[in-house]
């Protein structure tokens, strides 16, 4: 593979890519000046409010809504009874074994309630305020049932978090190296390491995430006119249309999604919510448009999770550190429901735990749970984060059994960049990378034999603040997916994506995208790549998408899939209009095609001057006085890609902490990524992205985790307690790369959307774990807090407890100066 | 997120908002900065029929100097009294624990009264008024005022002196003129309350204590002064040993809560660490 030292310049100098332009959509979006789904208002449009169930676990027994109905405003009260027939389902597109345990979820429950937040009835007034206001009326009585909230004890099935369904075992799903011929016998490899070699066995924790996107989501449903249409803050609309129509069955066609702006998601709006179900139905219902956005507190306690697993591993070596093998197993809580690839997040790890490493035998097993909480579903990175973080722990692990430096250990086992393409032990195959290249230079950038001189200084002289240096080698599949494989893995639909190019009389062109952003910059990035390929201005680029009537066909933006995938998509399409405007040009040139050339968007006829520009061509399309023989006036185009393999970026992160051995309190010193994300198309995107992954990955490793009391009440249900970091919080980071194009698509492009996320968390606890290993310490679980740090020194505890489930009263409710609000004495039925 | 319905006043003097507040009784809430109150609305943890906001009362606002005392309007926003020279020269524990609470957009609606009235623990005003011995003067009904000293303000969890019908209208604090002072906050994300906060402020001479006064906040159910430990700093020299040995039992006898951030045997050990940087940054040490 190549490796350009500097950052990627590509051929022309005012080419488009690589340029670092100033994302299009930036203005529209900073200021809110835009169409956020909350923004819209349609006339007639009336509010919705939610009734949540404040238990993990009960039976509706009753429901009067008679106070509510009669407060002002109010057009209707429903509950789950009323919509029971017509409300749809929250469906599962990835059953990943073919007897999977799968709870119905209704979007508002109709006799039983299996998770606290979820929908008992909803509100329908003139107002938001009167529909909140009224939500508090409804008296729902509850019969409590005993819920099952920890993991491990849901696996071993004493309380059923569905009585119906008699276990909480989900599926099991599994991957054996030598069972499917693509390596050894990893108990074999075990059993000879036990007697003449190294076994490392360890137990990691993944806690619960919340997404936190910025937007609330927000839905509004309009019935009216042929075609209903469901404004939606979603990162899927299309996959949306498809199961509005196949669980409700209102007919495709009937149906327009729209996903205007959309502030962030995280993969938390991957999923098709009871929110928008519900509010089709109602508004379908009174014939009347509705709108309904959540609060903050709804967001953190009914948007799905992410995350959520326990991690247990064991790894072989041979006494000189060359790893014989590993095994994974997992057990990863789907929470109440299994969300739309719920039980797909955790087997995304399957091709992952064994990363960048040349192990010859593994093997994957993974138990998915049903609980008595939130469900869980793709949060960035999805899987993949929590594989990478459990295999570059034990790496770090084998390298301090051993003695050695970490970095080391890792390279006496990776992929060298001669190897590539590289099919792995799980069965990928990695199309490029050069890990040798992005550890010197990490290392390089990070000052490492510095850090690591300083540390053993810290050491040596007792310094209360010691210093940690965390490494993580991390790589990733992205770019979802080959259909071909999705099908295999009973998935449910495939993983193509869809462009169409038109081209306008006035040489302006559109360009329409199935793959919908919600904040990533893609109206940039998609009119630098058609710029550069149709020779036209950036700003005549006009990038279209997140509207079924408009972007018809597509399969959304999850899974760093987007640029891979999509604009895959888009240099097709780009390609197609040459072709077609080639035929064109030809015809009014009076030359040959084969004497045309195709150059900085014009068609010049070899060795002369006479030439035609797109746009020229494009006019003479439109006006069709001179059509070539047989061809249609137009030179619009369509393509729709589907991938051959996913591309697999990786790079190396360092990261030195330090810890306060009197506190426990940490401190980030230094965070460097050399990334390989192949070709660059604007390194200013590509900048952000990075650093928003970074620091979501870190804030699992430090701040972030859901916590559940002992009741199922989510505790950690707004923003005091649920410990998001500022810019405050972090440091500057040091973000650089190296290029190995990817070999799976023509621009040489692999995806950065969830790169920072998926390697950020392992460097940081390492680095914790290293800065105070000599303290017997060998985990500290996440998030790091002082707390836990100071007490893993204290006790050298391989097994920390996880400790206290209750948040801190700021805004007490009890206390003299903040009498309680004189509510009625529903029987606990408001709204969150 | 939407509050329950609610009338709205806004007096602009003390005598209207004490009218105001005999009129709707216990249906009445008075709105200071709303940092506290309005998330409490907007939870519906709290749904007041009437509330009386204070921020048009300008004699609520300001510093002033009267004698050997500062006195500080209880509509006082943070950003006001950080900005005062006056607190700076006079009482720079108040200013260094200002500092630290929340952020900038807090600080500018934020009012030193509202958060001495709200009186949470974790809150980081109540410390340093204890430390500093403030006192509080409180309008009544009628037009009574009474002052109330610092050791008695705090009664527990979000409870004051501060009676039904009454307003706080202002904070009086002796001058600590040449005090040296820090507030350590502890916390994990920076725009948190305190897991535990100490305020600090010496007076020294000659390099060594001859003055101290500490104050902790979220170790129990108000905010502490640690008197013990105030007298065991007199004289010492403003070293680590002398000093460590000196607030060794600043924990004893307190009871801080348990929660996410820690339990209560973790936040009396930061105590004990956190008391000890404090009195030494304040020493200059
Ligand atoms: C995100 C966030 C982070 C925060 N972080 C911190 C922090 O780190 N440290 C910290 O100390 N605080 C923090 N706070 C709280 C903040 O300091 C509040 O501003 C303060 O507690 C209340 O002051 P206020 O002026 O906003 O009062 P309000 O919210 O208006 O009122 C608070 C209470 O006091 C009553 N009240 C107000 N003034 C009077 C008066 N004059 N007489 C009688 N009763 C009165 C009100 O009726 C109400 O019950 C934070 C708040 C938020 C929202």
């Amino acid at each position: 593979m190549t490796i350009t030292e500097d950052r990627p310049d590509t051929a022309a100098p005012d080419a488009e890519i690589g340029k670092a332009r100033r994302r299009k959509e930036d203005q529209r979006l900073i200021t809110g000046r835009t169409r956020w789904t909350d923004n819209l208002t349609v006339p007639g449009m009336l509010h919705l409010a939610m009734v949540r169930s404040p238990f993990a676990h009960a039976n509706i027994t009753s429901i009067n809504t008679d106070e509510a109905k009669a407060a002002s405003g109010v057009i209707d009260v429903i509950t789950g009874e009323d919509i029971k027939d017509v409300q749809g389902v929250n469906a599962n597109a990835w059953p990943i074994t073919t007897d999977q345990v799968t709870p119905t979820h209704l979007p508002v429950a109709v006799s039983r309630v299996a998770c606290a937040g979820e929908i008992v009835a909803v509100v329908v007034a003139r107002t938001p305020a009167e529909a909140r206001d009224a939500a508090e009326l409804v008296d729902v009585d509850y019969e409590e049932l005993p819920a099952v909230l920890d993991l491990k004890e849901a696996a071993a099935d004493t309380v059923i978090a569905h009585p119906d369904l008699g276990t909480n075992k989900c599926a099991f799903w599994k991957l054996d190296s030598a069972e499917q011929g693509s390596g050894g016998d990893v108990e074999a490899a075990i059993a000879k390491a036990r007697t003449d070699g190294i076994v490392i066995e360890r137990e990691y924790r993944q806690q619960r995430l919340i997404p936190a996107f910025m937007e609330p989501r927000s839905v509004l449903v309009d019935p009216t006119g042929e075609q209903m249409i469901v404004w939606s803050s979603t990162q899927v609309p299309h996959i949306l249309r498809f199961l509005i129509a196949a669980t409700m069955g209102i007919p495709e066609s009937k149906i327009r999604v729209i996903a205007p702006d959309v502030g962030g998601g995280f993969g938390g709006k991957l999923q098709t919510t009871p929110e928008e179900f519900a509010t089709i139905a109602i508004s379908r219902r009174l014939g009347k448009p509705c709108k309904y956005t959540e609060t903050r507190s709804e967001s953190l306690l009914s948007g799905h999770h992410g995350r959520d697993q326990w991690q247990k591993l064991t790894l072989s070596a041979e006494k000189d550190g060359t790893v014989t093998g590993l095994k994974v197993d997992l057990l990863a809580d789907m929470g109440a429901y299994v969300a739309i690839v719920g039980g797909g997040v955790p087997v995304l790890g399957a091709w992952m735990f064994n990363s960048i490493y040349k192990f010859p035998a593994y093997q994957f097993n993974c138990q998915t749970v049903l609980t008595n909480k939130t469900w869980v579903d793709a949060y960035r990175g999805a899987g993949r984060p929590e594989a990478t973080f459990a295999i570059e722990r034990i790496m770090d692990e084998l390298a301090a059994e051993l003695g050695r430096d970490p970095i080391e250990v890792r390279e006496q086992n990776w992929i060298t960049h001669e190897e590539f393409p590289f099919t792995t032990v799980a069965g990928m195959t990695y199309d490029s990378g050069n890990y040798e290249a992005a550890t010197a230079k990490a290392k390089e950038l990070f000052g490492y034999d510095e850090l690591r001189a300083e540390q053993q200084q810290r050491r040596d002289s007792h310094d209360p603040v010691q210093l940690g240096i965390g490494v993580s080698t991390f790589t990733e599949m992205c770019g979802l997916a080959p259909s071909r494989i999705l099908g295999q893995l009973n998935y449910g639909a495939g993983g193509w994506e869809h462009a169409s190019i038109r081209m306008l009389a006035t040489g302006k062109v559109e360009v329409l995208t199935g793959s919908s952003a919600h904040g990533q910059g893609h109206e940039t990035a998609w009119s630098q790549i058609v710029a550069d390929r149709l020779g036209v201005a950036f700003e005549d680029v006009e990038v279209l998408h997140g509207d079924t009537q408009i972007a018809h066909r597509g399969m959304d933006t999850y899974g760093s899939r987007s640029l891979v995938v999509g604009g895959e998509a888009v240099v097709r399409a780009a390609d197609k209009v040459i072709a077609k405007a080639k035929v064109f040009a030809a015809h009014l040139l009076e030359a040959s095609e084969d004497d045309l050339e195709f150059k900085a968007g014009r068609f010049e006829v070899k060795g002369t001057d006479k030439g035609l520009a797109i746009g020229e061509v494009a006019l003479a399309a439109f006006a069709g006085h001179n059509l070539p023989d047989g061809a249609e006036p137009s030179i619009d185009a369509d393509a729709t890609y589907d991938p051959v393999n996913f591309s697999f970026p990786h790079g190396t992160h360092l990261c030195a902490m330090e810890v306060d051995t009197e506190t426990g309190a940490t401190t980030m010193r230094k965070y460097v990524c050399v990334d390989d994300i192949g070709t660059i198309i604007n390194p200013l995107i590509v900048e952000g992205q990075i650093h928003g992954g970074l620091v979501q990955g870190i804030a699992q490793a430090l701040w972030e985790g859901a916590e559940y009391d002992e009741n199922g009440t989510l505790v950690t249900g707004s923003f005091v307690d649920y410990t998001l970091p500022t810019a405050a919080d972090t440091i500057n980071y040091v973000s650089d790369h190296t290029v190995s194009p990817s070999t799976t698509n023509t621009l040489g492009t692999k995806g950065v959307g969830e790169a920072g996320t998926i390697a950020s968390t392992p460097a940081v606890v390492n680095a914790i774990v290293d800065a105070i290993r000599s303290f017997g310490v060998n985990d500290v679980l996440m998030p790091c807090t002082p707390e836990r740090v100071w007490k893993a020194i204290l006790t050298g505890s391989a097994k920390p407890a996880e400790g206290e489930r209750e948040a801190a009263p700021h805004f007490d409710d009890g206390a003299p100066n903040q009498d309680n609000p004189d509510t009625s004495a529903s029987t606990q039925g408001g709204a969150q | 997120m939407i509050p329950a319905t609610f009338d709205y006043l806004a007096p602009t003097s003390v005598a209207d908002a004490i009218a105001a507040l005999e009129e709707h009784g216990d249906e009445a809430k008075v709105l200071a900065g709303g940092q506290s109150l309005l998330p409490i609305l907007r939870m519906r943890l709290n749904a007041p029929g009437v509330v009386i906001d204070l921020g048009k009362i300008s004699e609520l606002q300001g510093v002033t100097e009267d004698g050997d005392d500062l006195v500080i309007g209880a509509m006082t926003t943070y950003f006001d009294v950080l900005a005062s020279d006056a607190v700076s020269t006079h009482a720079a524990l108040l200013n260094k624990a200002i500092a630290t609470v929340a952020d900038p957009q807090i600080r500018h609606r934020g009012t030193i009264g509202g958060a001495l009235v709200h009186a949470d623990p974790a809150g980081d005003v109540g410390a340093p008024a204890l430390a500093l011995g403030a006192s509080f003067v409180i309008a009544g009904p009628g037009g009574a005022t009474r002052t109330v000293a610092a050791d008695d303000f705090f009664e527990d969890l979000f409870q004051t002196a501060v009676g039904e019908g009454e307003l706080l209208t202002q904070i009086r604090v002796p001058k600590h003129t040449g005090w040296g002072a820090h507030y350590e906050k502890f916390v994990r994300v920076s725009h948190q309350w305190s897991i535990v906060g100490i305020a600090a402020t010496v007076r020294s001479e000659g390099g060594a204590i001859a003055e101290a006064r500490v104050g902790l906040t979220n170790m129990g159910s108000t905010p502490l002064r640690a008197k013990a430990v105030e007298e065991a700093l007199v004289g010492q020299p403003a070293t680590d040993e002398a000093v460590r040995a000196a607030v060794a039992q600043v924990a004893d006898g307190t009871n801080p809560p348990s929660d996410l951030n820690g339990d209560s045997d973790y936040r009396k050990h930061l105590a004990t660490v956190l008391t000890r940087r404090a009195v030494l940054a304040a020493a200059g040490a």
